[in-house]
Order: C-alpha cells, then structure tokens, then sequence
C-alpha cells in the first residue's frame, strides 16, 4: 500500500510469495491427510479409460502456430501504445495523425493476412 | 465516505512507534499476504457456489440446498473432499512441468487479485502502469496452462492447452484494445489514477459511445479469456474429457477449479474498474441527496457489487448461447472483435484529442 510506505515491488513479490505458499500449503495438507496406494496400473495416463495408444506428445496442428504469430504482432502493438494512449490527451492533432498511421499499417498486415486464408481455420 | 487509509495509517504508526522500520514492514507484508489469501480463498468459495445458484436459477433447479442455510456450507464439503483425495503422481509425465504448472496458474491470478481496487485506502498493489502489470501478468497464466497440458502426457490434454492457448491469447488482444480505449480517455495508468478520474461519472458514461462499445468487446473477450461457456471448448467434456486438466486428481485439481472461478471475478473486477468506476459510487451530477445517500455505502461494497453483477452477465452468457466451434471462435476475434476494437480505438482518440466526451 502507498499509504504505508512499502513499494509496490515489495508488495508485488509478496503477492507471488502467497500464491506460492497456498499451493505449496494445500498440496502438504493433502499429502498428510490423503490416502496413498500403489496399484499396477495407478500412474498411466487417464486420458478416457481405455490404455493409451501411440505417443502422447505428438505433432498438433500448424494453424496454432499461425495464430500465435499473429498474436505477436498485434501484443507487441499493444505494447508500443499503451505509452501514448496515457499521454495522448495532453499531444496534439499531430501525433493522432502517426499514431493512425502506425494503426494503418497493422491494420495493412491483418488485411494481408485475412486475404492469405491465414484467419480460416483448416 | 469511510478511508481505509485511516486504519493502515493508524496501524503503520503503532508499528514504527516500537520497533525499526524493516521489522515493520516485514509485519506488515506478512499481514497483507495473510488478508490475501483469506480473501482470494474465501472468494473462490463464494464465486464456486454463486455459478451454482446462478446455474440452478437460469434452469429451474434448486440448487445446492441440503447443506447449511441454502446450501451454502456445501463448499466446505466439496474442499474437504478435494482435499483428502490422493494426488496422483503420473508415471510417463514430464514432472517438474506437472507440478509446476499449478504455481504459474495461481501465482498469476492471485497478483493480478491483488491488484483490483478494494475500496478507498484499500489499494494494495499500486504501479503506475497498474493496468499494463495486469495484463503482464495475467498472461502467465496461459503458460501454465499450456504446460499443464503439455507435460500430462494425454492427447486430450495436449488439444485441450492447444486450444485454450489459442483462445487466451486471441482473446487477449481484444482486451489489451479495450483497456487502451479507456487509457486514452482517462489519460493514467494507475490503478488508483483512474478510480479516481471517475469521480464525477463512470467512464461508461463519461466516454459515451466508444466506452460502450470498449464495455461490450471487453465482457465477450472476458468470457473467453476465462474458457467459459460459450466459449469452453478447451474443456469441451464431450470431445476432450476435461481438457487441459484431465489428468490432475484431488487438490492439484483444485488448483486450475479455483483458479479459474477466481478469474472469472478477476475480469469482473476489472470491468468494474474499468468502465464502471471501481469503488466509486453512483453520482448523478446535481442530484446532490441523491449522492449524498449514494456515498454512505462503502467503497468496499460499491467494488464487489459490480464485479458480482458483471460476472452475474458473464455466467448468463453460458446459459443463452450454444457453444462455439474453434473457427468460429477464432473468426469472432479476428475479424469481428479485434478490428472493432481498433476503429473504437481510433474513435476514441479522435474524440479526446476534440474534447468531445463528457467532462470527467
């Protein structure tokens, strides 16, 4: 809290630190209290009932990847406005102008990108 | 209106009054993880049996009511039992990955957590690119999910994190859009700088038009961001057991249920600072009794009620719609939310920089 002198970085680590402790916590209470066995078959992969068939950690479709690359595009945006849209009330007309140019420009990309198919999901 | 501050103030000084500095605010941080963890605890169990009375309202159904009051001691029941499960140790899983993910899923949303507005004085993590920190960090939480279903070693797993990957960080842009929207009509940051730029009027009406619109893009991406219904198929029970968490047991289960109900109050709260003004209460500019009456209420309750009643829509939202397929999910972003979102963006740059909103 401001109001108690602590930084918020301060604040901010113990907040990891809590989240740390309730896992770290819940997981002993249930190891103390909770059953333990040992059956033939008790660590296989659940996955729907039936033994599991072929490798797990498999190859996934590709149109995952291509969304995480737009993604980045579009975060790394976010990231460069989230600057001036703290300070645009104080910029002037001008600035509005390259803020909607840099805008034009991604939004040329995604348009490249929706022509391409990359957007429909195969 | 009641300060909080009053209290942490008071406390601060009976504190330094006995003992150095450091050992203070050691006390302190420990109080305040203390609080944290009741509240985040505590909440997870209110939000738990909120969907269900909501679920069972929306159906026809009762409810939970056999345990306690309305069924309200029904959670305790439902901990316990979760908690006195056996934790299964998968024998083919990648295992400092399994065990991890939990971690990075519950560290990110109880920092985020404590990041909202409680009340006046009650601010506990205060940057001032506060707005910008929650996003940061509530992007680890996809990490975690990705490596839950990466490192269980089942197919369904692996679809599951894959899609809610997906989904999470699509979803995630539009809601970047959103707050940039309202950023640029509050001119701040901070999580405290703009609560209190909506003294004079919620930001919903302060920036009229495209606040509304921001409101609405953000409620839909929300719903998403939380892999809730209509948009849960990364949990699909019918196509992929449970999703990224089919092969966690007991508590370790836990984890991702909580989680994911603390999320769902997490986007609330951040709606409600966003757009509907935090703790700020009610004014309507002239209607001084009116106001007057309006600020007896704590801040506090001002805060909870808002997130409770936007969640309220968030879980309508998975009684009234079927649910999506992925290309529909994936289309409804990219070519409906996100592209809306920057024209809204752009509007309401353009409005700011003419003056054309509402005096805050």
């Amino acid at each position: 809290m401001v109001l108690l002198g602590i930084q918020s970085t301060t604040l901010a680590v113990t907040a990891v630190l809590t989240g740390v402790v309730l896992v770290f916590a819940a997981l002993l209470i249930a190891r103390l209290i909770g059953p333990r066995s040992y059956t033939k078959r008790k660590g296989e992969t659940y996955e729907c009932g039936i033994p599991t068939r072929g490798e797990s950690m498999a190859q996934f479709h590709v149109g995952y990847y291509l969304f995480a690359i737009l993604f980045l595009m579009f975060d790394v945006e976010t990231v460069f406005l989230f600057p001036w849209a703290a300070i645009s009330k104080s910029l002037g007309t001008t600035t509005l102008l390259a803020v909607g140019t840099f805008l034009f420009i991604l939004v040329l990309g995604l348009a490249y990108a929706w022509k391409k198919g990359a957007l429909r999901w195969k | 209106m009641f300060d909080f501050s009053v209290v942490t103030t008071w406390f601060n000084d009976l504190l330094t009054g006995v003992m150095p500095q450091w050992l203070a605010t050691t006390i302190e941080c420990v109080i305040i993880a203390a609080v944290l963890l009741l509240a985040y605890s505590l909440l997870a169990m209110f939000y738990i049996m909120y969907e269900r009375w909501v679920c069972a309202w929306f159906q026809c159904r009762r409810g939970p009511l056999r345990v306690g009051p309305w069924g309200s001691l029904q959670i305790f029941a439902d901990v316990i039992k979760m908690l006195i499960k056996e934790v299964v140790d998968l024998w083919k899983s990648d295992n400092f990955l399994h065990k991890l993910a939990p971690y990075l899923v519950l560290i990110a949303s109880v920092v985020v957590f404590a990041c909202l507005p409680w009340g006046k004085g009650m601010q506990m993590i205060d940057f001032n690119v506060g707005i910008f920190f929650m996003t940061a960090v509530s992007s680890l939480g996809v990490v975690g999910i990705l490596l839950a279903g990466w490192s269980s070693n089942s197919k369904y797993t692996l679809i599951g994190a894959m899609r809610s990957g997906a989904q999470m960080i699509s979803y995630e842009l539009s809601i970047g859009i959103a707050m940039l929207t309202i950023v640029c009509l509050s001119g701040t940051m901070s999580v405290t700088g703009l609560v209190e730029a909506q003294q004079n009027g919620w930001f919903i009406f302060t920036g009229h038009i495209p606040a509304i619109i921001a409101f609405i893009i953000y409620v839909i991406a929300a719903t998403a961001e939380t892999n809730r219904g209509p948009f849960d198929l990364p949990e699909a029970e019918h196509e992929l057991t449970a999703g990224y968490h089919t092969e966690y047991s007991g508590i370790h289960f836990g984890f991702f249920y909580l989680a994911e109900y603390l999320n769902l109050f997490i986007v609330s709260g951040i709606a409600s600072l966003l757009f509907l003004g935090g703790w700020m209460p009610l004014h309507i500019p002239g209607w001084e009794g009116f106001n007057t009456v309006m600020d007896y209420i704590p801040s506090t309750i001002w805060f909870l009620g808002k997130a409770i009643f936007v969640s309220f829509i968030i879980i309508w939202f998975k009684w009234s719609f079927p649910r999506v397929r992925i290309d529909q999910m994936l289309a409804l972003e990219w070519r409906y939310l996100m592209p809306i979102g920057l024209v809204n963006l752009v509007v309401m740059a353009v409005l700011v920089s003419l003056g054309w909103h509402f005096a805050g």
